[in-house]
């Protein structure tokens, strides 16, 4: 893989070239401003590791750029389809955008592999069969085919938050958003996770993770942000991010995190 | 404190701790009944206490409805208390000589048979979507929620044109009628009553604020005022051609009563759903209508079935009501047979209740030992 450096994402001039643009985004949750304007544009295929402090508005960000959660001020634009009132802005942008749950959200009523056709089948109007294919597909790639005709209930938590990845992959998403994908695991299943994840992101998807796993943002991100108080206090390439971040406050969390 | 003492500080375990049976006290059947009926002293009080009761209560139930009871003869004479029956049990032979009329009032004789087929179409419907591994559930609900309501007017109302003469309402009776109003009520208030819920979580004001209406309304007020309103204050604003059949009234009251209780069990239901459900389908970019039928709905409603169903065994009971309004269902041509004076007997009332508990009871209690059955069974292919 080759090590492209921030300037490289910086220095790209075609839209079409931006995955994700964030601009002048403000939140608030009743009296609380939960998000200050944070701006960030994010480059097709590129990795973007979020972490910081638990409140400091990582996930509210995430969950704006499905637009799971709405805001007050400023605009968000996906794939070139600005994120606006309109329902069928936000589908068209819910159907290029995959996203896993800190709690696998798995349909508990439905099996792996229903769970994994679902959306293919009503959203893309797919034949049953050939969202079966894709689906078995995927969950060959997540490494878990023979759990296909199990119910949720049944797998492990690593086990289901693969099949979360499979089922989010069955749309065939340009863009993924991982929130917090390990934190509601047994220790000895993050890995299994994790290693799912960094194949996904040798494929080029591009991917916004939410995580406290140091290692994986060190090995996978192309860029690394540090988020708190509902601000992004610091953007920067993994390796300057863990070896010399710039800004005190992130110094701190690392220091706090990296024993 | 031998024991804590040999406990070594440091261990490492050398061979594995072998696997022992319980011991004897603990199961089989002194084991069983220690735990279950004798465990303390005050579980012993109420095993003594209820056996006590049993013994009380069953013994002279079993003697008056099948011991001492009479089971054949053509009139009163049968049933009263002579030299050879001292203390004259239920007269079954009551219940066999009026069950035509328990079941079908006063439907003409010569069309009963359209009865009994609108009865056979109706168990196999229930049937068909009842088991639920049957083949074509899909074909199943169709014939149930389509098929079956036309064929069901056409066979008990009459179609002239096809030579089923028409049979005018007021002449139905008996079980048929308890059966058509409580199926009418059940099949009408389940969708209803989801919409119903639906809406009053909707995002829409106009739409949640008229089910919240609706609901807080028909709960605040009484079946009978439901009834009497729809039978009494009804005709006084509708010309009299123009009126509603009188049980077509009765129907739609219990259908409306029905729907505002369903509607609050399953949004109850509906807010056991956690919110990640709705996010997840949202992520998939599923719009609010499969959102809601193939995640959140599935859900609730397992949830809610042992409320649905109790929901629904208060509605069979509940239509013993549509009597105040003129309307015979099967309590109340009993209540009429009752009154024949070829059987006045000291008897005859009792006997006539019995039967009618009978009949309840095993309506009320299939529906309750489905639901049980369902409950298990859902547990057992998804247990979260």
């Amino acid at each position: 893989m080759a090590m492209r450096t921030p300037n490289d994402f910086a220095a790209r001039n075609s839209p079409a070239e931006i995955a994700v643009e964030v601009a002048g985004l403000h939140k608030w949750y009743g009296e609380f401003h939960v998000l200050r304007d944070i701006n960030l544009a994010v480059a097709r295929g590129e990795r973007i590791v979020i972490c910081g402090p638990s409140g400091g508005g990582k996930s509210t960000l995430l969950r704006c750029i499905n637009r799971l959660e709405d805001w007050q001020r400023g605009r968000v634009v996906v794939d070139g389809i600005e994120l606006t009132d309109d329902p069928r802005q936000i589908l068209a942008v819910r159907r290029n955008v995959g996203m896993v749950f800190q709690q696998f959200n798995l349909f508990p009523h439905l099996t792996v592999l229903e769970n994994c056709t679902l959306a293919p089948i009503w959203v893309r109007r797919m034949p049953k069969k050939q969202a079966e294919e894709l689906a078995m597909r995927f969950l060959a790639r997540v490494k878990i085919p023979e759990q296909a005709q199990k119910y949720p209930a049944r797998l492990s938590g690593g086990q289901q938050q693969r099949v979360a990845i499979a089922r989010a992959l069955c749309m065939n998403p340009n863009i993924m958003l991982f929130d917090e994908p390990t934190s509601a695991l047994d220790p000895e299943m993050v890995k299994e996770v994790l290693d799912t994840m960094v194949e996904l992101a040798a494929d080029g998807i591009t991917m916004l993770v939410v995580t406290h796993e140091m290692g994986f943002a060190r090995q996978v991100a192309d860029r690394v942000i540090f988020m708190a108080d509902g601000q992004i206090i610091e953007i920067n390439a993994p390796k300057q991010f863990f070896e010399s971040p710039q800004h005190e406050r992130t110094r701190l969390f690392l220091q706090q995190v990296l024993h | 404190m031998a024991v804590i003492a040999d406990t070594p500080v440091l261990y490492v375990r050398t061979a594995p701790a072998e696997q022992l049976l319980p011991p004897p006290a603990s199961s089989g059947l002194i084991g069983w009944l220690r735990a279950n009926l004798f465990s303390s002293f005050g579980n012993t009080v109420l095993t003594l206490a209820c056996a006590a009761l049993i013994l009380w209560a069953v013994p002279p139930l079993l003697r008056f409805l099948f011991i001492d009871a009479v089971w054949s003869g053509s009139d009163r004479e049968v049933c009263l208390a002579s030299s050879a029956h001292l203390e004259p049990g239920a007269c079954w032979a009551f219940v066999r000589v009026w069950l035509s009329y328990f079941v079908y009032g006063f439907y003409p004789i010569p069309g009963r048979w359209r009865v009994d087929v609108f009865f056979a179409a109706l168990a196999f419907g229930i049937g068909w979507l009842a088991w639920l591994s049957a083949p074509r559930r899909d074909l199943g609900a169709v014939y149930f929620f389509i098929v079956l309501p036309v064929l069901s007017v056409v066979l008990l109302y009459g179609f002239p044109a096809i030579g089923l003469p028409t049979v005018p309402t007021n002449l139905w009776g008996g079980v048929l009628v308890t059966i058509v109003v409580a199926t009418v009520g059940i099949v009408a208030s389940l969708p209803i009553g989801i919409l119903l819920a639906l809406g009053r979580r909707s995002e829409l004001p106009a739409v949640r604020w008229l089910a919240i209406g609706f609901i807080e309304f028909v709960r605040g007020v009484p079946l009978i005022t439901v009834l009497f309103m729809a039978s009494v204050m009804l005709p006084l604003f509708v010309p009299q051609r123009l009126e509603p059949d009188k049980l077509l009234r009765a129907l739609i009251g219990v259908a409306v009563f029905a729907s505002a209780y369903t509607a609050e069990v399953v949004r109850g239901g509906l807010a056991a759903v956690p919110r990640g459900q709705y996010e997840a389908a949202r992520a998939l970019a599923l719009t609010y209508w499969p959102t809601m039928g193939l995640v959140i709905l599935p859900q609730a409603l397992r949830v809610t079935l042992p409320n649905i169903v109790n929901t629904f065994i208060g509605l069979f009971k509940d239509t013993t009501l549509v009597f105040v309004v003129g309307i015979f269902d099967f309590l109340r041509t009993i209540e009429a047979a009752r009154g024949d004076p070829k059987w006045a007997t000291p008897v005859t009332a009792t006997t006539g209740y019995a039967f009618a508990a009978l009949f309840y009871f095993i309506f009320c209690y299939g529906m309750s030992r489905y639901a049980r059955s369902v409950e298990a069974r859902l547990s057992r292919s998804d247990r979260r």
